[in-house]
């Protein structure tokens, strides 16, 4: 065996491990000199907390029941808004890719809409609503929406049609050709515009809880603001980017297991 | 320290041995007895057939009867009408006038195509793929052990349970081979199946073509820009000229066939004079 082969298994097989390690390493630098930068007073503590004290508030709210209330009443807000946007974008985008007549019926028009940012709405949107539950459900739902249809839509209509011919050739009928062709091939598509839905649903969330809410992460980090407790400010934004990390996260995971096929998420 | 010079066979490994393949055959036929006698090959008849695309008159009138078990090969220009042709007998698409008949009531799964891309699903296992040949037998109960009987004629049963695109170019036409040939059918089309695989690749899979059809007695129609492909695998080769065909020359030469043979290298010469005229006659 040679050098150059000893040193390339070797680093096969401790690889993984290191990998696991790597990615975090930043992230703790940060950590660590945010907290010196902090406690040798370099930065007042108005400005920015020290990790210590965001920690300290975190656990206040967490023992007052508050944090865990707005977790949950922003975690639901983005569920229930995505699951909406999203249930419609992937309809349209199903249909207009499949039916050239749905499709010349609705894709002028929603391309239209896509113009008008979706965030530019919020004073009609709370003119409308309020600052109740439906006003930012309707917001993530509106903001969600296009990049789940036109991904959806892309998706399809790139599907190889010679796999198309394909499958009727073999006699598959619509609802097969469908579940065995057009959505497995449009699939790597879809997760795109999920991925960036997610993030979309995100920052709606956090804009529309900071204009037009009573509950909330977004509420809670302007809440905070008022009384200037800057500790639950940058603890609510900590909570929103984990947040934002996870959803990405699940996404990932539900890429790995349902693409293994693609080359892209090849095994190593 | 020793040298040692290692060559990589291209696809020639796949051929898999005689013994392998009859003991396929004959778990086959264990499991289906139905499929015993083989049904053979069907005949086909082709009455003036016209296939226009707006102004563009591609196929001016074929009139042909290749009769049942019969290889075909169908050589020609690029553009002169071979694709259009073998689509219209599998049924791809309609012709503008004239008929084709199978002489019996055929079954969709009667008549199978393979193209010069494998177009295998991607997110389907190898024998997955395969039984997608099955069409609508595949709900039945052994649809899998069909599908695995296929794979092993083809020499790639220990591939099934992988994905197809680590396979290379020669191994996914194989799979396209076998979920073609997984229903049994009669007629099978194929459209420059191996134009794509390099010249050590294709002679093997020549073999393997040629052993699939004596050993399941389907009729074939192979269409190929190859004309030494044409006369080593063909019984009768057609030359297509302007949407006509514009000759019909038997191969009356013994199989197993000798590659390079001086009777076959004849052949090959006096079918590419033909096809080479037009630009002789354009020079001059
Ligand atoms: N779907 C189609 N629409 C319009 N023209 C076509 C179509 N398919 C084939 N043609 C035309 O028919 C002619 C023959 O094509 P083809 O049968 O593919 O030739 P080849 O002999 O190279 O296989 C070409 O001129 C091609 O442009
Ligand atoms: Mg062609």
């Amino acid at each position: 065996m040679s050098m150059a082969e000893a040193l390339l298994g070797d680093r096969k097989s401790r690889l993984p491990r290191l990998d696991g390690i790597v990615q975090w390493l930043l992230p703790a630098a940060i950590l660590l000199v945010w907290q010196v930068v902090c406690s040798r007073g370099y930065v007042p503590a108005r400005v920015l907390p020290a990790p210590t004290d965001v920690v300290l508030a975190g656990w206040k709210s967490l023992q007052s029941g508050e944090l865990v209330y707005n977790i949950w009443v922003s975690f639901w807000r983005a569920v229930v808004g995505f699951l909406i946007g999203g249930g419609i974008g992937f309809a349209f985008g199903l249909a207009n890719g499949l039916s050239p007549f749905s499709d010349k019926l609705t894709d002028t028009t929603l391309q239209m809409i896509r113009n008008v940012p979706h965030l530019a709405l919020i004073p009609l949107v709370i003119l409308w609503f309020g600052i109740e539950e439906s006003a930012k459900l309707f917001l993530v739902a509106l903001g969600v929406f296009f990049p789940v249809y036109l991904n959806t839509l892309h998706g399809i209509r790139t599907v190889d049609p010679q796999l198309i011919e394909m499958g009727r050739i073999y006699g598959m009928n619509s609802g097969e050709l469908f579940r065995r062709v057009i959505f497995p091939g449009a699939l790597p598509s879809i997760f795109v515009g999920v991925r960036f839905a997610l993030g979309i649903m995100w920052l709606t969330l956090i804009v529309a809880e900071t204009i037009a809410a009573s509950s909330g992460l977004g509420y809670m980090a302007m809440q905070a603001r008022e009384f200037m407790l800057i500790d639950v400010v940058v603890l609510s934004i900590l909570i929103y980017a984990l947040l934002g990390k996870a959803a990405d996260s699940v996404s990932r995971f539900l890429e790995r297991i349902t693409l293994s096929w693609h080359p892209a998420f090849q095994k190593h | 320290m020793q040298l040692s010079l290692r060559v990589f066979p291209p696809d020639v490994d796949f051929v898999p041995p005689a013994k392998l393949i009859e003991q396929a055959r004959k778990a086959r036929r264990a499991a289906d007895p139905k499929l015993e006698p083989r049904p053979g090959g069907l005949a086909l008849t082709i009455r003036d057939l016209r296939k226009s695309f707006g102004e563009n008159h591609v196929l001016r009138g074929i009139d042909l009867h290749i009769p049942a078990g019969q290889f075909v090969a169908i050589v020609g220009r690029s553009g002169c009408g071979k694709s259009t042709l073998l689509r219209l007998i599998a049924g791809l698409e309609p012709a503008t006038a004239g008929s084709i008949s199978f002489g019996e009531n055929v079954r969709a799964e009667d008549v199978r195509v393979m193209f010069q891309e494998p177009r295998l699903l991607p997110w389907a296992t190898v024998a997955a793929n395969v039984e997608v040949g099955l069409g609508r037998q595949r709900v039945r109960h052994d649809a899998k052990v069909r599908a695995e009987q296929a794979l092993t004629e083809v020499g790639l049963h220990d591939k099934r349970a992988q994905w197809p695109r680590i396979l290379s170019g020669g191994q996914k036409q194989r799979v396209a081979l076998a979920r073609a040939l997984v229903s049994r059918p009669r007629v099978l089309a194929l459209d420059e199946p191996l134009g794509a695989l390099d010249a050590l690749t294709r002679i093997s899979m020549q073999r393997l073509l040629e052993r699939v059809w004596s050993d399941q007695a389907f009729t074939a129609i192979l269409v190929t820009h190859d004309v030494s492909e044409a006369v080593a695998l063909a019984d009768r080769v057609l030359v297509i000229e302007q949407g006509w065909i514009a000759h019909d020359v038997e191969i009356n030469i013994a199989r197993p066939r000798r590659r390079g043979s001086a009777d076959l290298a004849a052949l090959e010469g006096s079918i590419l004079q033909e096809l080479l005229k037009e630009d002789r006659s354009a020079d001059a």
